[in-house]
């Protein structure tokens, strides 16, 4: 927003943008990649593998569509499988765009101008995929606009009361609100792809979709003053987000679902995964595409340190959800404490403990948080980490029921797996287009990190 | 010239003065505002925070539409559930009460967020008077810098103290790197 501040770390590791840029200079970089770069040959494959992991989704949703959830590997008790599994893994994603994007902006953190509008599109690509498993879940996603409180001749209305009803209103809400603050974010770098394109094509559509921005002083006041509000808007929504989606698990009577831990620590889990995707992503990225001057080093070394808090917040919750199975005195809550860690699913949870809690002790290391390779890994790690902890608390605390004779247990089919690998093509696909159409990173806002942004005025008279 | 305005008495648009630092821009506004100048626009490639003092600019509408439409998302949400809990589908659950309020917090709350994040957007746009696929502005061939790395101002025919060769010289007396005539 405004001048970037000096933090004693720009010192540490770099800054937030290498020497030598100019307002020119980042402009023709960034649009460059848009409009001047070929088609590589790498991006042609990259596109094309995930396009074919897509249809793992396609042909997963063609035979549920045919033969129902009777497909996938949930039973009962265990009726959330593998799509509240990634449902929530999705969602948990997507959370550090919106946190990157709206609550560093209200921080006046200047770091976040190179990568928010990547996060953005991260978060948008990874909401979409999570909105898809409730809605194939409910078995009959033909009739998924019964969720929407509408006047219709059954008499029948949402029940407004079901944490449920507020997880439709809440990720509708959320992808909305992301979509438009992201459009509205990149209305000033349509306007330059559109002043810097040489094809008329370009010109008209870049045009159309910058709806004849002029970059003047009297929309810019207003901008920034809407720019405000959205991050505003979307800060507390982000974090009512991921407590929603606790609240599918708290407010239910479920050992292993029913605490008052869930909410906060489902949302330092949502963005410890974020941000790791984050970083599995822009590794590469800012590698293949020449990036290293604008995605410095100072912003990996950031983005670790946020893995690594919002990781140990996520650690302190599994002690407490072990200390609260113990510290309740129910016996079905030990048991499930005591099954998580001993069952039949125990290794799912050391493995989960291994990726999620010991993985990111690493990065109290500077030499690791700089270290581009061992990062990605370590994200890598993260990620599946933290999908198994979602499989941990949907799984293990379903699969022993209050009553022994309905025990049983889940194992995913080759059908959930091709639904959820397909996700990963889905959002693969997105991500590769949206870096190949748009701007990957807000041009305007790295303007405003240059020297050549300070306003210096000349001496009057 | 352009065939794009009907009423076309001054095919003058303005003057438009390019700046080659922010510095200078801001100042350049400063002094026009001070000699009386009211219908003039600066171009900047990124929002300068200095221009809204140094123009005068206060439009805080954004803000007041913001707050409506968040009121109508918050009572709008509320009003839904209860209406619909208490009303449409009255459904007494071990004498629960029909009107649950902490449990409508969460819808009201995404209402009061979407509703309000909308009107955000959209009054931002509507009041900058997007989407005109057409602007004087884009006739000087140098503008396309101002969504690049150049700063510019112009000051419009419209306005009442405007005079195509006084201006041009108040323009000159800024420092710019170039002035130009902006067609309408």
């Amino acid at each position: 927003m405004s001048q970037p501040v000096e933090l004693p770390s720009e010192i540490e590791v770099g800054p937030v943008i290498d020497e030598g840029h100019s307002l020119a200079s980042v402009s023709d970089k960034i649009g460059g990649i848009v409009l001047k770069r070929k088609t590589t040959l790498g991006w042609i494959l990259g596109l094309l593998v995930s396009f074919s992991l897509l249809q793992g989704l396609m042909a997963g949703m063609t035979w549920l569509f045919i033969k129902g959830v009777g497909i996938w590997g949930i039973n009962i008790p265990v009726g959330w499988g593998f799509a509240i599994v990634n449902f929530v893994w999705w969602i948990g994603i997507g959370h550090a765009g919106t946190l990157i994007s709206a609550i560093l902006l209200l921080l006046n953190q200047s770091w976040r101008n190179a990568i928010n509008r990547f996060a953005e599109a991260m978060t948008l690509f990874a909401v979409m995929c999570a909105g898809m498993f409730p809605v194939l879940h409910t078995g009959r996603p033909w009739l998924a606009y019964w969720l929407l409180p509408y006047p219709n001749t059954m008499d029948l209305w949402p029940q407004f009361r079901s944490p449920l009803v507020w997880d439709v209103f809440a990720v509708s809400t959320y992808l909305t609100i992301s979509a438009v603050f992201w459009y509205v974010g990149l209305i000033p770098d349509l306007a330059t792809l559109r002043d810097s394109a040489k094809q008329r094509w370009k010109q008209v559509l870049f045009g159309a979709l910058a709806m004849g921005w002029r970059s003047s002083a009297r929309h810019w006041q207003r901008y920034e003053k809407a720019s405000l509000l959205l991050a505003g808007l979307a800060t507390p929504l982000v974090v009512s987000v991921h407590t929603v989606v606790s609240f599918d698990f708290a407010v239910s009577m479920i050992p292993g679902w029913h605490t008052t831990i869930f909410p906060p620590y489902f949302v330092a889990g949502a963005i410890y995964s974020g941000f790791a995707m984050v970083l599995t992503l822009m590794i590469p990225v800012r590698k293949f595409y020449g990036l290293e001057d604008i995605i410095t080093m100072r912003h990996l070394n950031n983005m670790a340190k946020v893995t690594l808090a919002t990781g140990l917040i996520v650690g302190y919750g599994y002690i407490m959800e072990a200390f609260f199975g113990y510290y309740s005195a129910d016996v079905y809550e030990k048991f499930m404490i005591w099954n998580r860690m001993t069952g039949p699913y125990a290794p799912f949870y050391y493995v989960l403990i291994l990726c999620n809690v010991i993985t990111p002790q690493f990065l109290w290391f500077k030499r690791i948080r700089t270290n581009p390779l061992v990062l990605w890994c370590l994200s890598i790690v993260v990620n599946i980490g933290m999908w198994l902890e979602r499989f941990v608390i949907v799984i293990t605390s379903l699969h022993r029921d209050f009553l022994p004779s309905s025990w049983s247990m889940y194992w995913p089919t080759v059908w959930d797996w091709a639904v959820f690998v397909g996700t990963i093509g889905l959002f693969l696909t997105l991500i590769f287009l949206f870096i190949r159409v748009l701007p990957m990173i807000t041009i305007f806002e790295l303007r405003m990190l240059l020297p050549g942004a300070r306003v210096k005025e000349p001496v009057a008279q | 010239m352009s065939v794009h305005s009907i009423d076309d008495l001054n095919p003058l648009y303005g003057l438009m003065a390019e700046f080659e630092t922010a510095g200078e821009l801001v100042a350049a506004a400063r002094r026009t505002r001070e000699a009386g100048f009211r219908k003039f626009d600066a171009y900047t490639p990124f929002p300068i925070h200095e221009l809204d003092e140094a123009m005068d600019l206060h439009d805080n509408r954004v803000s007041l539409f913001t707050l409506i439409g968040g009121l109508i998302g918050c009572v709008g949400g509320f009003g839904l559930a209860s209406w619909v809990e208490a009303v449409a589908l009255p459904l007494n659950i071990g004498g629960r009460p029909l009107i649950s309020a902490p449990m409508y917090i969460p819808i009201t709350f995404e209402c009061t967020v979407l509703i309000g994040g909308l009107t955000a957007a959209i009054s931002m746009i509507m009041l900058n008077g997007l989407p005109s696929p057409y602007h004087p502005v884009f006739n000087v061939e140098r503008f396309v810098n101002a969504s690049r790395s150049k700063f510019f101002l112009c000051i419009e025919s419209d306005d009442p103290k405007f005079d195509r060769d006084q201006t041009a010289g108040f323009l000159e007396s800024l420092g710019p790197e170039e002035i130009a005539e902006v067609a309408r």
